[in-house]
């Protein structure tokens, strides 16, 4: 074989694999999109579900998913930060706790998601509430069982390693000469953080949040032992109530369901809301990512 | 001793196991322009860096030896390193001006140091920016982004800056290498004009720079000073052969 005729098999190699993949996706948008797109109504989305998830709509699981993911942003957000700052500015190259903190993102980053539920069922129900209710409510059942706190912190921790990288990384982008004319003025390095080097690294911070977002919002295993419930008649109204949640919900359709084919149309509808929410934050991160790059450069 | 303001006593840096600085003794004279010349490399820029404890930031360097300030060992144990900096201001090679207004960029400095009255504010940055003689340039567009102005507008502005926090030393770090002549030739007519009130220390590759604009030079070699003298008299009559060697352009 001549060396033209293996460059031609390698670039249609190449050609194909690249639609392979977008037919797989167009396909899988394509399927939603259609099942989903003439339940999308403004019924769907205000109502309880109801007659065995058959009719109604999805209001309890998108409230729950929204609640999930601000507890989960406020907890995260806020702690991933403080660690990327102490990591890109007070750490020092050799540090070992440093290190063992970075190699602890890392590892966090690539556990799978079902071992996060196991943790958050283990730590923070059957540990940290259950001798909350020890102490506080003579062993009477309030924190000691699954709920949306427990299940924003378990997804926090999730997101943590995404907060903390994007956060790092830009960080790292404000230059070393802006920070020197901060000191060289008399400022504190702390003050130095706050004025120059936090406000250059908005986008970063804003990127590592929505990021965090899109991911929390549909993950499920994290959830299903700490929090999610299978059917509520009620929003939640404190953070120790169970809560529903959409991609818990298409779960629930598809296996647990006494009538699988009835509750086809709301499971499109279903699956097409998450999706549009997960893939609009996505993309507002991707236009935030790239104009960091931008200003990098 | 009225008139020395910096007095340096067999001051010696490390990086490592490699001397930077090797045994430096000399007397910086109050309110009159010093500068450092010498080839890249000859210590030059660390020296100037150990006079405000920039070098601070870098890890593993090692200071011996003394920086007296007025009188006071810089070095010495309980100095507050953020005072330290307060009084003695840096200028450096690249414009640096914050990525906010002119404004904001001046007034940083007192706000951090516990200035909040808006009046007291407005009347340090037009101070400052008088002083560094860019006030009439910028004084309508206040609120606009230090960021778009020219490269040596910027650098005036970084002066203006530092002037906010009312220093007694400015060092600067080849302030006008990367501008144009026109933008040089301002800033040292700004720095003929800050001798009145300030002690400025100029490092610079630029040995008419260093001719204009300096009353005493020191030449610094391999970590050295070789010399230091009136700046008329390194410039017309060195008493060391490599100080001639290099201002005649011989090497360097």
């Amino acid at each position: 074989m001549n060396r033209t005729t293996k460059d031609t098999i390698i670039k249609n190699l190449t050609g194909v694999s690249v639609l392979l993949i977008l037919f797989v996706i167009v396909s899988m948008l394509v399927v939603i999109f259609v099942g989903g797109w003439k339940n999308l109504t403004w019924e769907f989305l205000s109502r309880f579900p109801s007659e065995g998830m058959t009719r109604g709509g999805i209001f309890p699981a998108i409230v729950g998913t929204a609640l999930m993911t601000m507890i989960m942003t406020v907890a995260a957000v806020p702690f991933g930060a403080i660690t990327a700052v102490y990591l890109a500015e007070y750490a020092s190259g050799k540090s070992i706790l440093a290190g063992t903190i970075r190699f602890a993102v890392k590892t966090l980053a690539v556990v799978p998601s079902i071992i996060f539920g196991l943790f958050g069922l283990g730590f923070f129900i059957k540990f940290v509430g259950v001798n909350m209710d020890t102490l506080l409510y003579d062993g009477a059942l309030h924190w000691g069982q699954p709920n949306l706190l427990w299940a924003s912190f378990t997804m926090a921790l999730l997101t943590l390693p995404i907060v903390i990288v994007s956060v790092e990384e830009s960080i790292r982008t404000v230059p070393r000469e802006v920070r020197e004319a901060s000191l060289a003025l008399g400022a504190t390095k702390w003050q130095t953080i706050r004025k120059i080097v936090l406000p250059g690294s908005i986008t970063g911070i804003l990127t590592g949040t929505i990021l965090a977002i899109s991911r929390g919002a549909g993950e499920v295993a994290p959830i299903l032992f700490t929090g999610a419930a299978y059917y509520l008649a009620d929003l939640p109204h404190s953070p120790s109530d169970q809560f529903m949640s959409l991609g818990y919900h298409i779960y629930i359709m598809s296996t647990q369901s006494t009538n699988v084919d009835e509750t086809l149309p709301i499971q499109y509808a279903t699956t097409l809301v998450l999706l549009l929410l997960t893939f609009s934050l996505s993309m507002v991160a991707v236009v935030l990512r790239s104009r960091i790059r931008k200003k990098a450069r | 001793m009225k008139d020395i303001k910096v007095n340096v006593k067999e001051l010696s840096i490390y990086y490592g196991s490699n001397q930077a600085l090797k045994n430096i003794t000399m007397d910086i004279p109050d309110k009159k322009v010093t500068a450092f010349i010498g080839p890249s490399g000859c210590g030059k820029s660390t020296f100037l860096r150990t006079l405000n404890r920039m070098n601070d930031l870098i890890e593993n360097a090692r200071v011996e030896g003394e920086v007296l300030i007025d009188d006071i060992n810089i070095y010495q144990k309980g100095i507050d390193v953020v005072n330290l900096r307060k009084k003695v201001g840096m200028i450096f090679q690249k414009s640096n001006p914050f990525a906010k207004s002119i404004y904001d960029n001046i007034a940083y400095g007192p706000k951090i140091n516990g200035i909040s009255s808006k009046s007291r504010l407005d009347e340090i940055v037009e101070m400052s920016l008088k002083q560094a003689a860019i006030w009439e340039e910028v004084k309508d567009r206040l609120n606009h982004s230090a960021l778009s102005l020219s490269g040596g507008q910027q650098q005036r502005i970084c002066i203006a800056r530092s002037l906010a926090v009312n220093p007694d030393i400015i060092l600067m770090d080849e302030p006008a290498s990367a501008l144009d002549p026109l933008s040089t030739a301002k800033i040292e007519e700004l720095i003929h004009e800050l001798k009145k009130y300030y002690t400025i220390i100029i490092v610079t590759h630029n040995m008419q720079q260093a001719a204009r604009t300096s009353d005493v030079t020191a030449f610094f070699y391999l970590g050295e000073l070789i010399e230091m003298d009136k700046t008329r008299s390194i410039f017309t009559n060195p008493s060391k052969k490599q100080t001639e060697d290099y201002i005649s352009g011989r090497f360097g």
